[in-house]
């Protein structure tokens, strides 16, 4: 008997009955929300600055620009802001490489995944969580992940309507987009820029991934 | 395969208690873990409401535990990638070793994974040829060190920032001698620029898993660092090395669980980072590995299921029970003798590493119930170490003198009348011995009591006796 067989036999055993895969699958395919935190519960605008709030409760920074053309200006600041080289490594995103980047001339761009020399990535996400300040990143084509985690700065654009209030609203999101039970390769949930606690439990940002997590946060003030 | 130290616990936890670095270094627990949890959590006002459907949800899963397997299994499968099963540490190795070899590998980046660490993964690895290297800050200190992790989330919390200064300045022999290690940013820098080359040079990355998911067949991690994901995005072969309780039914059921996950471990609301991984590289895509395994461990577990210990399954290893034990706070987790220690280590231990070689570790806790309070899953690991303590008693595998003791008093216990004659009669006599100093600085049979403290003297009756007086007897 196959090391397989001989584990998934002795668990049967156990419960002294055969599999109930009816059971299983009905609970699947139901995939009910369980209890939901109800911190989120918001209108649009509070959610989205209950968004950024914990977002920089993470250590990430926001700022908030009113349309897409806006956004090339706002890295410019933050790559000055910080000394950083004008140089960023952009996803083949259509909503990022559809900007204009050429109204900041001093600005550098490449388009790919990244690189152990690519010191900055601009790359979008697919939804922001409210309740935790998370972003909710999905790799592909147009997204590869190496952007996520190789370079010490880490720009994300994302437009106020993507601001969700909970995880459940972003896996109805998944579904709608890539159909039941599948998913992208990889999703990344992103809090804040990266961090270890392993030295005498001192936080320290910059562990292995970025060191600094920058969001820029795209649609008027008037709401998502 | 590491050999288990637990039957050494006494003689551990005595050199344990008696030094003074792992003291201070034990001493950050309570600013660290047990204030920031006890914060996060006041914020949530539904957290007690989602242990509760925590604990619903894995009685749920480990009921049709075959099925969500078989289930996941597809799921994988279907997504291009492989399951492997292992019945045991040695067939999980072998399983790794395999997939290393087949993919021609030489330099192999680790995540942390507690699994791998159970089943002796990197003794084994390199036994093969392979060289195994750890990302993850606390477990590149302890493998440097060739040493256990000593708890399952902070491996090194047991050393103190001069302890890794010796570690690094010994080992990172090409960097200059003079440089500065002194803030925690020297440590993280330095770790960061050594091991950024390692992801870049890594045939095949291999990490844990936190969670299995039967509706996609996704592995998710739960990290801070980013490690895990350089690891199994960089290399050409990704390896999960898991364990069968790991799965659940659903993307809202692991929502739950991540809910109650970091705000118990490291009391942050969410960790950095939460991958979700399903499958290889697909077409397009310009990263990621061209091949995705899943090995899947039993080791023990699925023997644990329908007894007493079933419970400790719903563990998600968040190591809240080891962050408020006061034993654990007293030793730390090496004198364990084993990857898993604390309070789930007492109750989880005795099933994977055998009732004789833990058989000390269900005895190492005072009962206080503080790790049931805290657990998010709602284990009753008190009640699991009385389990293994009745086992331990049955299956004979304590030293003579202990099951001599216990007899004896069993045998006062059933004879009442027996019982009280012969407590009144020490009694007596200790506090007669007792009276001019009103206590004993040494006793016979009490030297463990008497070591640290003075034994009081005894100063009237019984409780029996006093307790007739007060004249409540038969009430």
């Amino acid at each position: 008997m196959s090391a397989r067989d001989q584990i998934l036999s002795g668990i049967a055993r156990a419960r002294g009955s055969a599999a109930d895969r009816a059971a299983v699958e009905e609970r699947i395919a139901r995939h009910q929300r369980n209890l939901i935190p109800s911190r989120a519960d918001l209108p649009p605008a509070e959610r989205v600055a209950l968004f950024a709030h914990m977002a920089l409760e993470n250590a990430a920074t926001v700022a908030e620009v009113a349309t897409p053309a806006d956004v090339p200006p706002a890295v410019r600041d933050f790559l000055a802001g910080h000394n950083l080289p004008a140089r960023v490594k952009l996803a083949p995103d259509p909503s990022i490489t559809g900007i204009d980047w050429s109204v900041v001339p001093t600005l550098e761009t490449a388009t790919g995944r990244a690189a152990d020399a690519d010191v900055t990535s601009v790359t979008a996400a697919m939804a922001g969580i409210a309740e935790t300040g998370t972003l909710m990143l999905a790799g592909g084509p147009d997204s590869p992940t190496t952007l996520n985690f190789l370079p010490d700065n880490h720009i994300v654009v994302l437009r106020r309507d993507q601001v969700l209030g909970n995880y459940e609203e972003a896996w109805d999101l998944i579904r709608a987009r890539f159909g039941e039970g599948a998913m992208p390769r990889t999703v990344n949930m992103v809090t804040g820029p990266s961090r270890t606690g392993d030295i005498e439990q001192t936080i320290q940002l910059g562990a292995h991934g970025p060191r600094r997590l920058h969001i820029i946060l795209v649609g008027g003030d008037g709401g998502p | 395969m590491m050999q288990p130290q637990s039957h050494r616990f006494v003689e551990a936890a005595r050199e344990a208690v008696d030094d003074q670095r792992l003291k201070k270094a034990l001493g950050n627990m309570k600013a660290g873990f047990q204030n920031k949890r006890a914060a996060t959590i006041a914020k949530l006002p539904e957290f007690q409401d989602l242990r509760e459907q925590g604990r619903q949800l894995k009685d749920h899963v480990l009921a049709h535990l075959d099925a969500y397997l078989e289930r996941f299994e597809a799921k994988v499968e279907e997504s291009g990638g492989k399951v492997h099963w292992a019945r045991t540490a040695g067939e999980a190795r072998e399983a790794v070793a395999a997939i290393c070899r087949a993919a021609g590998a030489r330099t192999v980046t680790k995540g942390k994974s507690m699994v791998a660490e159970e089943i002796g993964l990197n003794e084994h690895l390199i036994a093969e040829g392979f060289t195994p290297i750890e990302t993850d800050l606390g477990e590149y200190i302890i493998q440097l060190r060739g040493e256990l992790p000593s708890h399952i989330i902070a491996p090194a919390i047991h050393l103190n920032r001069e302890d890794v200064e010796e570690t690094f300045r010994a080992h990172h022999t090409g960097l200059d001698p003079k440089r500065r290690l002194i803030e925690v940013p020297d440590f993280t820098n330095e770790a960061r620029l050594i091991l950024r080359q390692k992801f870049q040079e890594a045939d095949v990355g291999i990490t844990g898993a936190n969670f299995l998911i039967a509706e996609t067949g996704s592995t998710v991690i739960v990290t801070n660092e980013g490690n895990g994901d350089l690891t199994q995005n960089l290399p050409r072969v990704h390896v999960v090395v898991t364990s069968i309780d790991k799965v659940i039914p659903t993307l809202e059921d692991v929502s739950t669980l991540l809910r109650l996950l970091a705000r118990s471990a490291t009391g942050q609301e969410f960790s950095a980072y939460t991958t979700f991984s399903t499958g290889p590289k697909r077409p397009g895509d310009l990263d990621g590995p061209d091949a995705f395994h899943v090995v899947l461990v039993d080791n023990g577990r699925s023997a644990l299921l329908g007894t007493e210990a079933q419970d400790v399954l719903r563990c998600i290893r968040c190591g809240a029970c080891m962050n408020h034990c006061p034993v654990y706070g007293a030793i730390g987790g090496h004198a364990y003798g084993w990857v898993v220690p604390g309070p789930i280590g007492a109750a989880l231990d005795p099933g994977i590493i055998g009732v004789k070689e833990a058989r000390h570790l269900p005895n190492a806790s005072t009962f206080c119930g503080k790790c049931a309070e805290v657990c998010p899953m709602k284990i009753p690991l008190p009640k699991i170490m009385h389990h293994w303590r009745v086992k331990e008693f049955e299956t004979r595998v304590q030293p003579a003198k202990y099951r001599r003791g216990i007899g004896l008093w069993a045998f006062f216990a059933r004879r009442p009348g027996l019982y009280r004659l012969g407590s009144r009669l020490g009694m007596a006599l200790l506090g007669r011995l007792g009276r001019r100093r009103g206590r004993f600085r040494s006793l016979p049979l009490a030297g463990a009591w008497t070591r640290y403290r003075d034994f009081p003297a005894p100063e009237g009756g019984t409780f029996m006796a006093q307790y007739r007086k007060s004249g409540k007897a038969g009430q």
